[in-house]
């Protein structure tokens, strides 16, 4: 380590190998701060930190890096990753193959929106603000909900936070209900969620032969269930039975989805009994980022909206009598309720949700129907495909854009070997149940030709025997 | 000294007012393209009966892309951003964004990378994940990392949660956490999420932790401390090295939130000051763009003792130099996430961190200190300062001189918009009345803080002379004071159409 560093680094010339171009004092500038604030050296300022806490030496990292060197290192990692055209992928599960139009890209890269403050300062987030106020409409139109929040982390801790929401209104623990057709990662985020509040039990409700939950009667102590739409095996739910289910026991009917595209065609929860509705919408507008950022969101009916976690914009007007939006209702958030907050939830997925509400106004009412419909048809296509090759569904329910199949032997081998061939035709389902180990979870989408299906269901085939 | 006076934030007769795009649209409208169906078409009405299928999403609008495109662009207009100028928001650290950023985080094989493609096919993520685990377990003197969680409040959620697993695996159900009355309010809600009772702890004269209070209340039944350090007051805790072993006497723990980690880069690490557990706030020290709200992405550092119980998966690096997942750990706090975090967050903050190497980060840290030194010298003749000494990288202001005219830290806040200026925290931390937290950061010019300085010096003198115009702020932004108290009172959070509208078109 060099004199000059230890002093604070005086130098002539902020680095120019590297990050130097985004400091915004230069020496001159460091000098004048330091006389106005009196004191000769800027370790000065360090004082507080105690001697046997400084750090003395020099952090043990590589050399910064020039924006040229940064390019090509990022471009070789990039490339250690097969998600080129190098390999046709048929992996959903949650985190979904969609197509993003190029203006979706171009609008949240716009720097008022991209680098925008959360905006508790209404006057200078009114962008955001509108944004989020659609946004929270077009999800409320597609779930039949009446009120959406403005975006939590990801679908998963929306179903966690859903299960400590209809605590709260209950005022009691009481038994949780999990369809064992919810997505397995998002039941143990909600486990993990719920670990330490003593009076939630959780037990899981079993699919019938038709990949369908089995959810027969409920009892008063049960507070809520909860079921996904589509289910994690692909599988149209008929929601109506575990609403009047819940209606008639007093307990939350919370429906949760990984796949919004679905309600393109699929009957709004709220129109089945559904009380609280959460999931994700990566689905519109967001890439797959090998699995975050993502964009869960919550919406509930009316009634329960002061028990609703996270952000909310509502309409106003300014002293001028002009519309206008803030955020609202905020008394539910930490910042205001610290201890006593519905969530502890602060920072959300605002610009993942701003992407997918640019993409639902795309696609539109039709445009959300159509791309529904393409799915279901890839998919159907593609389900009949692969048991044209001797690789049955694992459950013969209705079905959206996924399903799951058995393929007669070990389907993480499987994968493997077609992978050398540059497909992935899905995920194999014995990393999340050993006893699943033969089957194999498709999710086939608007990104996917007819030839692409076919040469995967080839590919499986030959891999298969 | 030059620099202010163009009022960025006010542009008005620039704007109009943009109706929602629910009241844009036109009956045959399309902003998509989809390839011709190259399989049968399937009805869905067969396929799942009609009970279960909808007619159309009503309410959606019918729209082109350019409709799409104008709309967005207009209410963009009505955002302020960071690269129009300073927003000098205390505790949030709102620096420069590298457009490099945005180009390399796009590369095709980062945006299409799935989760669950084997790992022989994920390297490249693999592996920068376990770099940035590497680099910041450097940067914050801790030897683990999980990068699961999605922001800084799910960091203290994860870290809490492992506090909670370390003492329970030892067979102990402590109760308590204590809290600092300075902190953020996601510091109790989170101890009180993972069942704790928070319990506040009081700061002294100096404006760091009540040392006797914090003995008197450390226990047995304690499980931690949550502390900021550097403090939300701007200040270093002067007493860490007692701090930390008052509460590992009683076998606590120490949480430490990062918020302020802007301040230590390669000054001081929290594992050498104490800390068992970490979370960093990749979205403000590294730089990853805040974007109305997020997303985040909240790392956790941890120490050896709470390794066993870091959210699961880990990735490790095996002795050939592949990486994989590690998802067999007993003792794991569980799943916090429902992949493995903000990935793309993630490969921004790798690029921040690497474009800086070791000398850079702690010139960023002096930077930021001597910013926000220079703005407290220069403010406080005009604005009270409740604790004068060196601070760190913000300075915590009150608005009691101003209040003597009837004008709050709010209304001075407001009045900064007319000067072309994001308006610091204000009212945080709660334990200075009327507080104004100030920010610099180390992205911003001498010229724009001496522009920054002078509008406050000015506001002052305004708020004396003329106190009415403070309190009417702002003027010259698009919309003026907008009404909070109707928002909450008759919330209206989501569009519907209005009633002399006619109702939507049928559409097939």
């Amino acid at each position: 380590m060099d004199d000059e560093m230890k002093k604070g680094a005086v130098t002539d010339r902020n680095d120019t190998g590297g990050g130097g171009r985004y400091l915004s004092l230069g020496k001159s500038d460091r000098e004048a701060m330091l006389a106005a604030v009196g004191v000769a050296d800027v370790e000065e300022l360090f004082a507080a930190i105690p001697p046997a806490s400084r750090f003395e030496g020099s952090l043990g990292l590589e050399a910064a890096m020039s924006e040229i060197e940064l390019v090509d290192h990022l471009e070789e990692l990039a490339a250690g990753n097969a998600a080129d055209r190098r390999v046709l992928s048929f992996l959903g599960a949650g985190c979904n193959p969609h197509f993003v139009p190029s203006h979706v890209d171009a609008l949240i890269q716009r720097q008022e929106f991209l680098t925008a403050y959360t905006p508790y300062q209404p006057e200078l987030g009114q962008g955001t603000l509108q944004a989020i106020f659609e946004f929270q409409s077009l999800v409320c139109m597609l779930t039949g909900m009446d009120v959406c929040n403005a975006s939590v982390y990801d679908g998963a801790s929306a179903v966690a936070e859903a299960v400590l929401m209809a605590r709260r209104l209950a005022r009691r623990g009481g038994r949780v209900l999990l369809s064992e057709g919810l997505h397995p990662a998002y039941e143990a985020v909600a486990r993990t969620y719920a670990r330490y509040v003593d009076d939630i039990q959780f037990e899981v409700l079993p699919l019938d032969e038709h990949g369908r939950t089995i959810v027969g009667q409920i009892d008063d102590e049960v507070i809520a269930i909860v079921l996904q739409q589509p289910n994690f095996f692909g599988i149209v739910e008929d929601l109506r039975v575990a609403g009047e289910q819940s209606a008639a026991a007093g307990a939350k009917l919370v429906v949760n989805t990984t796949e919004a595209v679905a309600f393109g065609l699929a009957l709004p929860p709220a129109e089945a009994g559904a009380d609280i509705v959460v999931g994700e919408l990566q689905s519109f507008g967001n890439g797959m980022n090998f699995g975050g950022p993502l964009v869960g969101f919550m919406a509930c009916r009316d009634g329960d909206k002061r028990n609703l976690p996270g952000r909310l914009a509502g309409r106003t007007v300014d002293v001028d009598g002009q519309e206008g939006y803030v955020l609202t209702l905020s008394t539910r958030e930490q910042h205001i309720r610290r201890a006593r907050a519905t969530s502890n939830i602060c920072t959300n997925e605002a610009l993942c949700a701003l992407a997918a509400c640019i993409h639902m106004c795309s696609l539109g009412r039709n445009g959300i129907a159509d791309l529904a419909r393409t799915n279901l048809a890839k998919a159907t296509y593609a389900r009949q495909a692969l048991a044209d090759r001797g690789m049955p569904v694992v459950y013969d329910g209705p079905h959206f854009n996924e399903f799951a199949v058995r393929v007669g032997g070990d389907a993480a081998e499987l994968v493997d070997r077609c992978l050398a061939n540059g497909v992935v035709p899905g995920v194999a389902l014995g990393r999340f149940d050993a006893a699943r180990a033969d089957q194999l979870l498709v999710c086939v989408t608007e990104v996917h030709s007819k030839q692409a299906i076919d040469r995967m269901a080839d590919v499986v085939a030959e891999a298969v025997a | 000294m030059s620099g202010g006076s163009t009022p960025y934030a006010s542009r008005q007769g620039q704007l109009k007012q943009e109706s929602s795009i629910f009241e844009r649209g036109g009956h045959g409208r399309v902003g998509y393209s989809l390839p011709a169906l190259d399989v049968p078409a399937v009805d869905a009405v067969d396929a799942w009966g009609a009970e279960l299928v909808r007619q159309q999403v009503a309410g959606f609008p019918e729209v082109s892309e350019v409709d799409v495109v104008r709309h967005f662009t207009r209410i963009s207009q009505h955002n302020y951003g960071i690269d129009l100028g300073l927003h000098p928001l205390g505790s949030c650290t709102m620096k420069y964004n590298p457009k490099l950023h945005e180009q390399v985080a796009r590369f095709r094989g980062f945006t299409a990378a799935h989760p669950y493609m084997p790992e022989a096919a994920s390297q490249g993520a693999l592996e920068l994940m376990w770099r940035l685990e590497r680099i910041l377990s450097e940067i914050t003197g801790l030897p683990y990392l999980s990068m699961q969680p999605a922001a800084g409040a799910q960091g203290e959620l994860t870290g809490i949660m492992m506090i909670a697993a370390y003492h329970n695996k030892r067979g102990e159900r402590r109760q308590k956490v204590l809290i600092p009355d300075s902190a953020h309010g996601t510091n109790p809600a989170t101890a009180s999420l993972c069942g704790f009772e928070p319990v506040e702890i009081p700061s002294t004269e100096r404006g760091t932790i009540d040392l006797d209070a914090l003995r008197r209340a450390m226990d047995d039944d304690t499980a931690a401390l949550m502390l900021t350090n550097p403090n939300t007051l701007g200040l270093f805790e002067e007493h860490i090295d007692e701090i930390a072993d008052i509460v590992h006497a009683a076998g606590g723990l120490m949480y430490c939130d990062g918020a302020n980690l802007n301040a230590i880069l390669g000054k001081t690490r929290p594992g050498d000051f104490g800390a068992d557990v970490f979370h960093i706030n990749m979205h403000k020290t590294f730089t990853t763009p805040h974007g109305g709200g997020g997303p985040g992405c909240g790392p956790v550092a941890l120490s050896e003792k709470l390794e066993p119980f870091r959210p699961r998966p880990v990735v490790v690096k095996e002795e050939d130099g592949s990486y994989r997942f590690d998802d067999d750990r007993p003792d794991s706090m569980g799943k916090i996430h429902g992949f493995y975090g903000n990935f793309a967050m993630m490969v921004r903050g790798y690029a921040y961190i690497r474009a800086h190497g070791a000398r850079g980060l702690r010139q960023i840290a002096d930077d930021a200190v001597l910013a926000a030194n220079y703005i407290k010298e220069r403010l406080k003749a005009e604005y009270e300062l409740p604790h004068d000494r060196h601070c760190m990288h913000e300075v915590v202001l009150s608005d009691r001189r101003q209040k003597e005219h009837g004008v709050s830290a709010m209304d001075i806040c407001k009045r900064l918009m007319d000067y072309g200026f994001h308006p610091p925290t204000v009212y945080f931390p709660l334990v200075v009345s009327g507080a104004l937290m100030i920010e610099p950061t180390e992205t911003v010019s001498l010229q724009e803080i001496d522009g920054f300085v002078e509008a406050m010096l000015a506001i002052a003198r305004e708020a004396r002379d003329d106190a009415e115009l403070v309190k009417g702020a702002p003027h010259t932004t698009y919309h003026r004071r907008l009404d909070e108290t109707l928002a909450a009172r008759h919330p209206i959070l989501r569009w519907e159409p209005r009633s002399d509208e006619v109702s939507e078109p049928e559409s097939t």
